[in-house]
Order: C-alpha cells, then structure tokens, then sequence
C-alpha cells in the first residue's frame, strides 16, 4: 500500500458552473501513486469544524505531480473547498482503495452520471494509452446541459464519442444513461465501469445483469477516516455482510453487491 | 525533531510500562496496521485494537456514521472478526510492532467476558486487556454491565481472574455519578480505569424527518465532548487511586497535558486519528518538546497538577 498524508498546494481551481469546480493540487507521492478509481481525503478546513475529511475521486493526474478533483458545493467541507484560493496548501491523504480493473480485451464502457464522472475521466485516459485497439465506449448523464457539458470536454479532448443524457433533456438523449444503454450494441465480451448516484448504478447494475456484461462500480458512501478504521463507509454485499467502501473498495464487482430497488 | 525523544515521559499502569502517557482509542486505530504509513507506531505508549468479543460481529447496517458540530457520531455496532479470528490473523501480525499492544473486550454477558478473557491469556504480545462495559450500541448487555456498580464489578472480578495481565475498565460517561462506578470497579481489582467512552447522542435530517444514522441513536465523539471527559477525569482521579487513561476529544499535546492536569496518568487518542492519522506521534512529539523545553524532570510531575 503506497499511501501519503501531504500538505499539497493548491495549483489551479476552476469554476466549471455555478456550483461545479475543479481543483488542481500537487503532489509528486499522490499523483505518481494514484490509480484510476482511487480516492484522496482532504481536510477541508484547518479547525475543529468540520471536523472530518471529505473523500473525493481522483479525476485526473498530469505530469507526474499534479492530480485533479472534481466536486459540487453540497455543504459546509465542499463550500469551503470552492473558497479556496490558488497558492493555498491543504491536507490531502492518498491516494486510497482500489482502483478500476481495466481490462484490455473486451468492449470498454464507461457510465458516469453527475460528480461520478469524475474518476472516469482518469480511467478514460488510461484506456487510451493501455488499450489502443478499442477506444471505449462512454456515457455521461447529469441534470441539464449546463452541468454535462463541461464534464464532457474533457473526454471529447481524448478524441472519444460520448453519448450524452440529462434529465430535462437540454443535452443528448432525453432521460437516463440507461436509456443511451439500451441503444448500443454490445456484440462482444463488455465491460461496464460505473460510477454515479446509487439508483443510476442500481439501473446500471441490472441492465448488465439481463445482458450478461461485467460490470464495476465505484461506491460513493459517508466515511470518516478513509482508511479501513473508522468502519463506517460499508456497503451491502449479496451473501450477506458488509464490505468497506474505503479498503475494500470502492470499486466492486457489481454481482458482489447486494442491490435495492427503491 | 528525529532523535529528540530525550524526555522523561515515561508513566506506569499497574505492571505495565509505557514509554510516553499517548496511548490510541480503541476503534479508531482498526488493528494498528491500518495506521503504518502514516505512523511510526514504535513512538506511541500503546495501542488499544479494535473491541474484540467471542463470536464475531457483522455490526450496525448502514449508514453508521454523521459528522455533528465538532464531532462526530457513530453507531457502528461494535464490528470484529472474533477473538478466534483475532488471535490467528491480527494478533501475528502485531507481533514484532514494538509497541505495547491492549485489547479492548466486550460481552453480552459475564460468561462471554470471562470466556475471551481466558482465550487472550497467555497469548504472546499482548500487553493488557482494556475491558468495555459502555458501549452504548449494543441493545442487551453493554449498557447495563457499565450503569450498574455492582455488574461493572463483577464483570471485572471476572476478567481479572483469567488475565495475567494488567486490565483496564473502560467507563460510560452515560450514567448519573461515574464516581460510584470507578470505585467499585477499582474495588474489584481493575488496574485501570479509561474514560470517557462515547456520550450517546442522536441527529435528525429535518427535511426527509429521519434519524441520520440508521441505529437512531449513536456515540458523540471528538473535540466536542471534551469539557465533559475533562471533568470526569477529574472527578474519578479525585476518589480513586489507580491510574485514570483520559478519553475524549484528545488531539493534541496541549489536550493531553489538560488531561493529566486533570488527574490522568496517560490518554488515548480517538477521534482525531481519523482527522490526521498522525495525530498521535505529533502529541509525543509535541509533549517530549514541552517537557524539554519547560526544563520539568518528568512527565509524572503534571499528573493531577490542577493549580485551584
């Protein structure tokens, strides 16, 4: 396990939509450690409250020393992320859990709905260099053209196609990422990487399932510690008991998890 | 500060030695391991691993854990693999760790206690055994064997005659007088008492009117129970005469030097790991750099130092 607990500088941060940013840190030990689907811990603030760390995806690493966050202002922690300023140094555990298993071979999908896309985008670059011959497939849905559409470049910078969805239907197909599934074909062995809210991934999880596709999911649950302590990031597996978001995960098998239709 | 660690920091706990009062929270430090990247476990006093009872346990369903003001609340429902399981897997590899290793136990009846006390006896490394008799997660017996003087006496009775080493009993701050029950558990023999465990407290998302952890109630932990672990260390040191382990929102130096002002030989470090893993080696540090610097001969001088 190769993990750090830095004091990292803020290099960039970037307002994406009114309350979307992406932030640039560096860090040499996270950046050249990290891999596709692992998290970092930051503190978000330097006093008593909020006390805890806030977990985030890894969304992109770049010359070896910087990596990249993705998030939404939702509370106190992300609202005071969102405050920071260029310059600034923050404390940032990682990189943490396992990663995405990328394999080579078969039909690549990646599904990202919302703040999930985030690690896909890592995972997506990753791809493109191991697996040269199949570009993989991706499908992106989010509220509305104003939160997808910046996420999406990114991937378009890749060269890749993406199928987009939004609730109200400003972008791409109208609905959900399911919808966009249902039109693709998977003639060969596929597998689906997902990462997004619980029902997207529920849906996604059963879509494979009639479908006869691997699939990977990036558990996104409340923790505290992030590394394999506090045991309260735990996520229901489907033989009963629980497994660790953090050190188990986040990244499962989705047959492993036990999945409710709500 | 590498090669700094000159001070007299040393404190005692029965027949147990420790080279500094920084000791880690049992629950918040997993089975130490957890904590080697980020800690060089050799320069703590102890380590307390995750509570251990007979049989193991699933735990709480989820979600298990809401941050509050300063704090945090947990129900996780007391989660282990057994003391079988224990003994095999995480005590072997705890074996060359360098560092005093306590097991924190706990039972849902006195025969469950003894049972994994005489099952723990005489296995190698373990320095002492830190009974819990406060969880409040745990529906039957937990709770009461830690409200009621005279079962906090039995239970440690019990553990005491099947351990060769040193025990600890770990107190509820969830009763009306913790004196009562420090006395009697010192009476029956403890070696040690640790306090405070969790307060119990509860948090409620008003917008979907629902309890923020599934368990509805859970343990209040961190800076924010503090004032009220400080006080009842000070109250317990007051009437008993066996050396206090102060709990309660520790993170740094200066908490623990509060702590032991208060009456506490030495501290456990809870909470805090989970906000900076480092936090306990930073507290020794940070007491070696104190002690040098205030010129004091030991550590042992500031126990019970209040000035009133």
């Amino acid at each position: 396990m190769t993990q750090f607990q830095e004091k990292t500088a803020i290099t960039r941060i970037e307002r994406l939509t009114d309350d979307i940013f992406r932030m640039t840190l560096e860090s040499y030990e996270i950046a050249s450690a990290a891999k596709p689907g692992q998290f970092v811990m930051i503190r978000t603030g330097s006093g008593k409250d909020p006390l805890l760390r806030r977990p985030f995806s890894i969304s992109q690493v770049s010359n070896g020393k910087y990596f990249q966050i993705l998030f939404k202002v939702i509370g106190r922690g992300t609202s005071l992320l969102a405050h920071c300023r260029e310059g600034e140094s923050l404390s940032v555990i990682g990189p943490l859990g396992s990663g995405f298993h990328i394999k080579c071979g078969a039909t690549n999908c990646l599904v990202g709905g919302g703040m999930g896309i985030a690690p896909l985008l890592f995972l997506a670059k990753s791809m493109s260099r191991k697996c040269t011959v199949k570009p993989p497939l991706v499908v992106l849905g989010a509220r509305n053209k104003e939160e997808l559409a910046p996420l999406i470049k990114d991937f378009k910078e890749l060269g890749l196609h993406v199928h987009a969805a939004t609730d109200d239907g400003s972008l791409g197909t109208h609905g959900l990422v399911t919808d966009v599934l249902k039109d693709l074909d998977f003639d060969s062995p596929t597998e689906v990487s997902v990462c997004g809210p619980t029902p997207m991934m529920t849906a996604v999880h059963f879509f494979c399932k009639e479908k006869n596709l691997g699939c990977q999911v990036s558990m996104e649950t409340a923790m505290a510690c992030g590394i394999g302590a506090c045991l309260g990031c735990i996520v229901p597996l489907a033989e009963g008991g629980y497994a660790h978001a953090c050190s188990d995960g986040p990244v499962f098998d989705a047959k492993e998890l036990l999945w409710q239709i709500r | 500060m590498a090669n700094s660690l000159t001070a007299d920091l040393q404190v005692s706990i029965g027949s147990l030695k420790l080279k500094n009062p920084v000791m880690t929270a049992s629950g918040t430090f997993g089975y130490a391991r957890e904590f080697e990247p980020y800690v060089n476990l050799h320069r703590l006093g102890a380590v307390v691993v995750k509570g251990i009872s007979l049989q193991p346990r699933m735990g709480n369903p989820p979600p298990r854990i809401v941050e509050t003001s300063c704090g945090m609340l947990n129900a996780i429902g007391l989660e282990n693999v057994g003391v079988e399981r224990f003994i095999t897997e995480k005590m072997v590899s705890l074996q060359d760790i360098n560092v005093p290793v306590l097991v924190n136990i706990l039972g849902d009846s006195l025969g469950e206690y003894r049972e994994i006390a005489k099952r723990l006896n005489g296995v190698p490394g373990i320095a002492g055994i830190e009974v819990n008799i406060s969880c409040p997660n745990v529906k039957k017996g937990g709770v009461a064997f830690g409200t009621v003087p005279e079962m906090a006496a039995a239970v440690t009775g019990a553990v005491k005659e099947e351990s060769s080493v040193p025990v600890l009993v770990k107190l509820s701050p969830n009763v009306t007088d913790i004196t009562v029950i420090a006395k009697a558990v010192e009476e029956a023999g403890a070696d040690g008492i640790s306090l405070i465990n969790t307060l119990i407290g509860m948090a409620i998302d008003y917008k979907s009117r629902r309890p923020k952890i599934a368990n509805v109630i859970g343990g209040l932990s961190g800076p924010a129970i503090k004032p009220v672990a400080l006080r009842m260390v000070y109250q317990v040191s007051q009437v008993v005469s066996i050396p206090v382990i102060g709990i309660g929102g520790i993170e740094t130096y200066e908490d623990v030097l509060e702590f032991m002002l208060a009456g506490a030989t030495a501290v456990q470090i809870g909470t805090a790991n989970f906000v900076n893993p480092r936090a306990s080696e930073e507290a020794v540090e940070g007491l070696d750099h104190y002690v040098n610097e205030q010129k004091i001969s030991s550590i042992r001088d500031i126990i019970g130092g209040l000035v009133l």
